[in-house]
C-alpha cells in the first residue's frame, strides 16, 4: 500500500464498507482514495472475491451416516426420511 | 432444505416435549451445526461428536432456554461451547475467546500481496484444487479468528448474533472478522498469483 494517512483508514473500515454498513461519506471517502490507489482497489476487490469464493464454497450437506447416528442418538429414528 | 423447514420452529412446542417439533429442529439445523464444526475442528468425528452434543445439549436445555437470541444463535453457541472444549481438550495451550490480546498483532495483517487475481476466470477459481486450498487456508486462521470468521461469513450470522453465540462485544468480533477476512485474501492472493504465473509460462 502507498505509504498514505488514507491506506490505512480504509483498511480500518474495510468490513463494514464490504458489508455495507458503511455511511454514504465513508463509501465516497473510500471509493475517492482507491481511484487514486491501485492497491487499495486491488485489496478491496479481491477481499470481496474472498468473501464471495468463501460462500460459494460453504456446503451443507449432512452425510447420510452421520444423519442417521443423530437421529439414533436422539431416539428419532421414526423421523428419519 | 427439505420441506418441512419452511414454517418457523415452535418453541412452545419444543418446550412441551414435542417430538415431531425437535426432529424438525434438528432437521432444519443439523448441516450448518456439522458445517460450522467440521470447519473449526478440521476432523469428521469431532465434527460428528459436536454434531450430538450440541442437539443432545439443547434437548437438555430447553425447558431453561428462555427465547432472548433466535434458536439457530442459541443452538450455534452450545456447538461453539462443545467444539472448544474438544479443543482444550487436544490442545490445552490455546487460548480460543481471550479477548485482551487483539491489539498485539495488528502489523501482522497489513496487506502485501497486491496482485488483482479477481479476473482469473469463476471455474479456475471454484477449481477442485483451489476449493481445498481455501479450506486449508480457513484452518490455518488462530482458531479465535476462525470461529469469529465462520459464524459471520460462512453461517451468516449478524455481528450482533456472532457476539451473543461467541460471548464478545461486537468490536472484538469486527476486529477479529476483518483480521480473518485480511489473513485468507493474502493467503489466497499468494495462491491464485502462482497460478497467474503458471499461465503465463
Amino acid at each position: 500500500m502507498h505509504n498514505h494517512f488514507d491506506c490505512h483508514d480504509l483498511l480500518g473500515s474495510l468490513s463494514d464498507y464490504l458489508d455495507g454498513e458503511a455511511r454514504q461519506e465513508l463509501c465516497r471517502a473510500i471509493e475517492t482514495h482507491m481511484a487514486e490507489c491501485p492497491n487499495c482497489r486491488i485489496v478491496v476487490d479481491t477481499l470481496k472475491k474472498t468473501i464471495y469464493l468463501v460462500h460459494a464454497t460453504a456446503e451443507s450437506q449432512l452425510p447420510d451416516d452421520v444423519r442417521a447416528r443423530l437421529y439414533k442418538t436422539l431416539e428419532l429414528t421414526d423421523y428419519l426420511k | 432444505m427439505s420441506d418441512n423447514t419452511a414454517l418457523p420452529i415452535s418453541l412452545p412446542a419444543l418446550q412441551a416435549g414435542d417430538r415431531a417439533e425437535f426432529a424438525r429442529l434438528v432437521e432444519t439445523y443439523s448441516p450448518q451445526i456439522y458445517r460450522l464444526a467440521l470447519k473449526i475442528l478440521g476432523n469428521a468425528q469431532d465434527a460428528e461428536d459436536v454434531l450430538q452434543n450440541t442437539f443432545l445439549k439443547a434437548l437438555q436445555s430447553l425447558p431453561t432456554f428462555e427465547g432472548r437470541s433466535s434458536l439457530s444463535t442459541w443452538l450455534y453457541r452450545i456447538a461453539v461451547n462443545e467444539a472448544l472444549m474438544l479443543i482444550r481438550k487436544h490442545r490445552p495451550e490455546v487460548q480460543v475467546l481471550a479477548g485482551d490480546s487483539d491489539s498485539d498483532d495488528d502489523e501482522d495483517y497489513i496487506p502485501v500481496q497486491f496482485v488483482d487475481w479477481t479476473t482469473i476466470p469463476e471455474d479456475a477459481l471454484l477449481s477442485s484444487e483451489a476449493v481445498t486450498y481455501l479450506d486449508q487456508a480457513i484452518q490455518r486462521l488462530p482458531p479465535k479468528l476462525r470461529l469469529v470468521f465462520l459464524l459471520r461469513d460462512v453461517e451468516g450470522l449478524s455481528i450482533r448474533e456472532t457476539s451473543e453465540a461467541l460471548g464478545l462485544t461486537d468490536t472484538a468480533v469486527k476486529t477479529r472478522l476483518l483480521r480473518a477476512r485480511l489473513f485468507l485474501r493474502e493467503q489466497l492472493s499468494g495462491y491464485y498469483q502462482e497460478r497467474l504465473l503458471e499461465e503465463k509460462h
